[in-house]
């Protein structure tokens, strides 16, 4: 870590910068002196990958089960239109 | 698409299942109290259910289904508004740049100003060794679960568009109408709480 010593960007910086990296939102040279930290310091390097990972398993949350009552309402309103009755208030 | 036009209530059904608790999520930032969040969302469904056959396809699904649920939300958030006094539950981290000042790490984390090494992380975050199955890891789920609930409303709008329902940047701008450098301080702010629960997590586990 302590290569990192002297580069612009230090690594109470490069944190803040995660979410524009991975949006390939930072302008080239920002981009530039990001990887550059990032090869030198591992902390950083850990970070990022945690960030990733945060990502990941917030995605996998997507398959979570809905409130059965609210599931049901819908369905309900679901049957309604395929039925074309009107559907419930 | 087709199998939905068509009637079939298990693809309805998985829509509805995916979808929803961002829906919730999304229309909690915009009016108040659960209730009537719940209530825009079967709004919503209702009216996608509507104007399914006049669905063209030139956005994805989902920007259309979450776009109906802004319009509906913005009508009721309106009426809300007039009829209900309160104060508090209008999120303040909309667009107030309160909410978006200050680091997302713990400044105690790094050197202080003035140091030699001044910056740089004191002790560096350790490596995560998440379970093969951390992804069906029923504990950590919950975690995240909580830590995704407790997000100022804004935050928990866009880390919902973002990282659970996978749309890009462009989209989810489009869907709660922010500006760019808005969402991504939104995103980025949202993620690092949640990592921050993860670690917490991780750590507390037995060696
Ligand atoms: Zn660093």
């Amino acid at each position: 870590m302590f290569l990192t010593h002297g580069l612009d960007i230090d690594c109470n910086e490069l944190v803040e910068l995660v979410t524009a990296y991975l949006d390939d939102a930072l302008d080239p040279d920002t981009r530039r002196r990001f990887t550059d930290h990032l090869d030198l310091c591992d902390g950083c390097d850990t970070y990022v990958e945690q960030m990733r990972q945060t990502i990941r398993l917030t995605g996998a949350l997507a398959a979570d089960d809905l409130a059965p009552d609210l599931r049901e309402t819908l369905l309900t309103a679901f049957r309604g239109w395929k039925n074309g009755t009107a559907p419930p208030a | 698409m087709r199998a939905l036009r068509g009637g079939d209530e298990q693809a309805f059904a998985e829509l509805v299942g995916r979808l929803t608790p961002s829906m919730l999520a999304v229309a909690a930032g915009r009016v108040p109290g659960r209730t009537v969040a719940e209530e825009v969302v079967q709004e919503t469904w209702l009216a996608v259910l509507t104007g399914l056959d006049r669905f063209e396809g030139r956005s994805s699904l989902r920007t259309w289904v979450f776009g109906i649920l802004l319009n509906i939300a913005r009508t009721r958030g309106a009426r809300e508004r007039r009829s209900v006094p309160f104060s508090s539950a209008f999120p303040t981290d909309q667009a107030g740049p309160q909410a978006q000042a200050g680091p997302t790490v713990d400044p105690g984390r790094f050197h202080p100003p003035g140091t030699p090494w001044s910056g740089h992380w004191t002790a560096v975050p350790q490596p995560w060794e998440l379970p093969e199955n951390a992804l069906l890891s029923h504990e950590i789920r919950t975690r995240l679960r909580a830590a995704l609930d407790a997000l100022p409303p804004g935050q928990r709008a866009v880390v919902h568009l973002r990282d659970v329902q996978g749309l890009d940047a462009a989209e989810v701008c489009a869907i709660l109408d922010l500006e760019p450098g808005n969402q991504r301080v939104l995103l980025h702010r949202g993620r690092a709480r949640i990592r921050q629960a993860l670690e917490d997590y991780i750590h507390e586990e037995p060696a």
